[in-house]
């Protein structure tokens, strides 16, 4: 072993020297000049977006705030948010179906999902909207042809609303399912003996233990779907929905500022995404309760009397 | 407590038990031994029916586990009934699966409060008085993940206890440890044991077994080889195949 000056001996720790590391970067040229031209080209986008006078800046402003289209915001913020609770409901149920001990319930969620993920939504929302075309008259009652206690007339329960729902919440559906199903097959089969052993049925194992693990890998894409489904719902403007898209457009047809209007609705989807993003993160460390071990305990033993959660 | 009766059990084409049979008597400790892959955790499992069985009768305080006869046929229990029944034995797993998204305080509670119906405050002092029993009272908010392989197991101990089982099962509790904290361990089952607790544990501390043990079975390739009084099969193994386990394990 060489002797270097200074280097930490067998003294005591109050003799050790301070030796602080300030060291010097090698040049990064490369990565200079990448930063020079990613910065010009925004600058550059900037200007041309800034002063081009076909945008009309002003009619944007002025339409931001319009009724027509808040009205269009507050159907696009419905239609997703309720087509997205129908499509956790029946993805869970599928999921749980196909995770099941029966032939049957693991088919019909298989077919559920091999139709609904292999159509285009677009076909399904013309579909929906179209159904009474196929079924005239719903009701509740005797199946195959029997009595019927309700009957509705399909042209009074389909509205493009309600088509819209329909589409977007089953469609939805079939991919959470996916989703759902990932998620609990992820939690450790070990976790699932622990709580049949402590004498847990199979619903409180479901509850308790396995659903609450899975929403960890289950919540990211969710979010993901959530804010993609803020913007597929523009797809019902086919239908006449009424949402955001369809607001503008009719906005636009009628003024004649295509472009100007289209960028009103963008503005306000970014804004719906960019809150559904900040929602997400907080719903993810939400479920990430446990799985921050050392900091967490780092922090703990800091603290002289630490006890109750981090 | 537990009687246990020509019990065979396959995996596919391969049989792990091949008629296993055994008693263990009330307040009764029965340490279970043998190589890797000779049916004894799948044994254990199965008198909690974590496995099914092929053949053979298991009895836990007089239940037939799983099945329930009739005039003279055996009819599956109902999901509820099994789940009854489990809810009288504890199990402890060789990597202590505690729920990571509660804490130690909550993992304890988890089993009255959800199964029992006991009301939550009822619950939370009785839970306390567990942890206070395995020595981790200061750790009650903490998550497991945050606890050593010890204290994770000795919450999974509490965690059990807290069913108030006639029966604990015990699956290398100490196999996942590092080596400085399988006393830890072993001294709470050690403690249990003294207070009168039925127990079926598999192992390989052969110090516990002979300082605990009632009885210990030594399984090899699905049959019992050798069984008897710890310090006395310990000290003069019989059979070949016990010495040689043992000089691998000692």
């Amino acid at each position: 072993m060489t002797k270097t000056p200074g280097a930490p001996g067998t003294s005591a720790a109050a003799q050790e020297p301070d030796l602080p590391i300030d060291a010097i970067r090698p040049p990064r040229p490369g990565r200079w000049i990448a930063a020079l031209v990613a910065g010009f080209v925004l600058v550059w986008l900037a200007y041309t977006i800034i002063v081009n006078e076909n945008l009309h800046w002003d009619v944007i402003v002025a339409y931001l705030g319009d009724g027509r289209v808040l009205g269009g915001l507050w159907v696009t913020i419905q239609l997703t948010v309720l087509s997205m609770a129908i499509g956790l409901a029946l993805g869970v149920l599928a999921a749980v179906m196909q995770l099941s001990g029966s032939a049957v319930l693991r088919g019909a969620s298989a077919l559920y999902t091999w139709f609904f993920r292999g159509t285009p939504l677009l076909v399904q929302l013309i579909f929906w909207f179209n159904i009474g075309l196929v079924f005239p008259t719903f009701g509740i009652g005797v199946p195959f042809d029997g009595p019927k206690l309700f009957q509705w007339q399909a042209n009074e329960l389909i509205t493009p609303f309600t088509a819209a729902l329909l589409g977007l919440g089953i469609n939805e559906g079939a991919y959470m399912a996916e989703i759902v199903r990932a998620g609990i097959r992820s939690v450790d089969p070990g976790q699932r003996e622990a709580a049949e052993s402590l004498g847990m049925s199979h619903r409180q194992v479901l509850r308790r233990v396995v659903l609450p693990q899975a929403m960890r890998v289950i919540v990211p894409p969710t979010g993901n779907q959530f804010i993609s489904m803020l913007k597929t719902t523009s797809m019902v403007s086919v239908i006449a929905g009424a949402e955001l898209l369809t607001v503008s457009q009719r906005i636009y047809l009628g003024n004649f500022e295509v472009i100007a209007m289209l960028i009103v609705a963008s503005i306000w989807y970014m804004v719906l995404t960019t809150i559904a993003s900040v929602g997400q993160h907080f719903l993810e460390k939400r479920f990430e309760r446990g799985h921050h071990a050392l900091p967490a305990r780092i922090r703990r033993n800091l603290r002289p009397f630490g006890r109750g959660n981090a | 407590m537990v009687r246990i009766s020509s019990v065979r059990k396959c995996f596919g084409a391969v049989e792990v038990l091949k008629g296993i049979s055994l008693d263990v008597p009330v307040g009764g400790v029965v340490c279970v031994v043998g190589p890797s892959g000779s049916g004894k955790s799948t044994l254990l499992r199965c008198v909690n029916r974590l496995e099914t069985i092929d053949s053979g009768r298991i009895w836990v305080d007089g239940d037939l586990i799983g099945y329930a006869e009739r005039d003279g046929r055996l009819h599956h229990l109902s999901p509820a009934a099994l789940s009854r029944q489990k809810q009288d034995i504890g199990m402890v797993f060789q990597r202590f699966h505690l729920f990571p998204h509660r804490t130690a305080l909550e993992n304890v509670m988890e089993g009255p409060v959800v199964v029992r119906g006991v009301p939550k405050d009822k619950a939370r002092t009785r839970a306390m008085e567990l942890l206070e029993r395995v020595g981790l009272a200061d750790r009650a908010g903490h998550y497991p993940a945050q606890l050593s392989g010890g204290q994770q197991q000795r919450v999974a101990i509490a965690r059990s206890l807290a069913m108030d089982p006639k029966l604990m099962l015990f699956d290398e509790p100490t196999s996942a440890l590092d080596p400085e904290l399988v006393q830890e361990v072993l001294a709470v089952m050690r403690d249990l044991a003294a207070s009168g607790m039925t127990m079926m544990v598999v192992t390989h501390e052969m110090g516990f077994a002979r300082e605990v043990g009632d009885d210990l079975i030594f399984i090899d390739g699905g049959v019992v080889v050798e069984r008897g009084n710890p310090r006395e099969v310990l000290a003069a193994p019989r059979h070949e195949r016990f010495r040689a386990f043992l000089g691998q394990v000692l």
